[in-house]
């Protein structure tokens, strides 16, 4: 698996797209805490977790789903269209090896992209106490979210030899599950109960403000490791499908 | 790990693969022995990428059975796989990567102790004359150049079979030659099954064809073998200044002939058995008062074998 994993981080590492990525993210992380740092000192109160860092996280998590799927849809759909698939059976590799390099790897590059935006916090620290219980809960929340977000993502690039195909299928997938339970007005009381559990968006609100909650850890691992065998179950259809 | 050398190193047995309600693979059976290069010839479609994909431990067959190295891959799959060197069509790469630091990790990932990888990298780089390119990387290197880097992630590790699908493909003819001569000198230290559609490419390098058609096996041998299966022994071309309409019955009529046709504006005609065909045509000729512009024998290569037993299978 480390094989594995040193190849994606050295292919991410050489690749324009990861600094174009991480340019962004990081420009506008900063951006948002600019502005939500400005809305805290003139409407936040004193606050600081329901004032600030609750609108960071949201929109840290915006970002997330946004660049999420730039960094995964190449994973397994590039190997497919060079051909490199099929060299990597060859060698004697695991299927879930080469599923948990290349996972660990997209997830080495979030907490890259997330380690960057720690600096706010620190900035802050010199202002003003900041307590780290809050930011702990907050930021474990974005890693369990990306964690899921990088499994979709993997199974989808599973799929498909098209690295477009992955990556747009990738975010309209997550799209769903995100806004899963934002049109009340169309649903039924009992159809909503269903799909609550599911959305994405709900499910990271108590981080934001600070907490933890074991139903929202599960629900994420839970969805992590369901697509994780998705990728598994994908790579061994080579089985009766052929390589293609 | 060490697998125990085997005499047989490949062994088909009965193998089938079917993907869905397409049959790719029909009972195919076939043994490679310990050094031995041998040819996988067939027409596109015949089955010859399905077939050394199974062996290379990528996918199982639906039925029969395979021993690599004496091993079953479908029991111990990373032991088969270690014992592979696999070159897939198109030779696959990275295009980020550089030769060098591709190689390491294809050596990391056979499995070589890491105080060897270095040594281990070395020495495919020199065997595939890649020392100037190690620090290029890949997908900055001439298709040639590419296609050595394929075969040296094949031969990184030092397995004791090397998988070869269609290692030419693409390539002009003085980087053809190139690889053929770097396979050809692997015969007696590697058991190396080789594919390809490109017939005298197979005659040149290996010492036994298998030829597959439509998913069988339509013939084994070598190729003298596999001519005289035929039953053609010698050809000669023909080329005079009379109508061929006119000529070939005439030729056709020599008791020993077996068959007469017509290519680019010749004559070949055939026989089974050993009389000197030159001669008996050029009697026929002088008798009739042909001119003749081309009268010689020609080499009956696996061309015209493997039509022929595509054709039959």
């Amino acid at each position: 698996m480390r094989g594995v994993l040193h190849k994606e981080l050295l292919l991410y590492f050489t690749s324009v797209l990861f600094y174009v990525v991480a340019t962004v993210f990081l420009l506008l992380a900063g951006y948002f805490f600019w502005t939500n740092l400005d809305f805290y000192v003139r409407f936040g109160g004193m606050n600081l977790v329901r004032g600030l860092w609750q609108y960071q996280f949201y929109d840290l998590r915006q970002l997330l789903l946004a660049m999420i799927p730039l960094l995964t849809m190449r994973l397994l759909a590039e190997e497919r269209r060079l051909g490199t698939l099929e060299l990597l059976w060859t060698y004697p590799l695991r299927d879930w090896e080469i599923v948990a390099g290349k996972y660990a790897a997209c997830m080495v590059v979030v907490f890259a992209l997330l380690g960057g935006t720690l600096v706010y916090p620190v900035v802050l620290s010199t202002l003003q106490p900041v307590q780290p219980g809050p930011l702990l809960a907050g930021y474990t929340g974005l890693v369990l979210l990306a964690g899921a977000f990088v499994a979709c993502g993997l199974f989808i690039s599973a799929l498909t030899d098209s690295q477009i195909v992955a990556g747009t299928a990738t975010y309209g997938v997550l799209l769903l599950f995100w806004i899963l339970t934002w049109n009340e007005a169309a649903l039924s009381e009992g159809a909503l109960r269903l799909l609550v559990p599911f959305s994405l968006f709900d499910r990271f609100q108590v981080f934001a403000t600070g907490g933890i909650d074991t139903r929202d850890v599960s629900f994420l691992l839970l969805f992590t490791v369901a697509f994780l065998a998705g990728t598994l179950f994908a790579l061994d259809a080579r089985r009766w499908r052929g390589v293609r | 790990m060490t697998i125990m050398a085997a005499q047989a190193m490949l062994q088909v047995e009965r193998v089938s693969k079917h993907f869905g309600a397409v049959s790719a693979l029909d009972e195919v059976s076939f043994t490679v022995r310990e050094g031995e290069v041998v040819g996988i010839l067939g027409p596109n479609g015949a089955g010859k990428t399905t077939l050394l994909r199974i062996l290379a431990g990528i996918f199982p067959p639906t039925t029969g059975t395979v021993r690599v190295a004496g091993r079953d891959p479908m029991h111990e799959p990373l032991a088969c796989r270690q014992a592979v060197g696999y070159f897939p069509e198109n030779a696959p790469h990275y295009p980020e990567l550089r030769v060098q630091e591709w190689l390491r990790l294809v050596a990391r990932w056979k499995r070589v102790p890491p105080s060897h990888e270095a040594e281990a990298v070395d020495w495919v780089l020199e065997v595939c004359g890649l020392q100037e390119m190690a620090q290029r990387r890949v997908g900055t290197l001439s298709k040639g150049f590419r296609q050595r880097v394929g075969l040296a992630q094949a031969l990184c590790g030092n397995p004791l079979v090397l998988i070869l699908d269609e290692p030419t493909i693409g390539l002009d003819p003085a980087q053809v030659a190139d690889i053929r001569a770097r396979v050809a000198a692997l015969r007696g230290y590697r058991t190396v099954l080789f594919s390809s559609h490109i017939l005298s490419e197979v005659e040149a390098i290996c010492e036994r064809v298998v030829v597959l058609a439509r998913g069988r096996v339509v013939a084994e041998g070598t190729p003298a073998e596999l001519s005289s299966r035929l039953g053609v022994r010698q050809r000669v071309l023909l080329r005079v200044d009379t109508p061929l309409a006119s000529a070939r019955p005439l030729l056709a009529a020599i008791p020993e002939v077996t068959a007469v046709r017509e290519r680019a504006g010749a004559l070949l005609v055939e026989t089974n058995t050993d009389i000197d065909l030159v001669s008996r045509i050029g009697q026929l000729v002088r008798h009739r008062g042909w001119t003749i512009h081309e009268l010689r024998h020609e080499r009956l290569d696996l061309e015209d074998i493997f039509l022929e037993l595509v054709r039959r299978g």
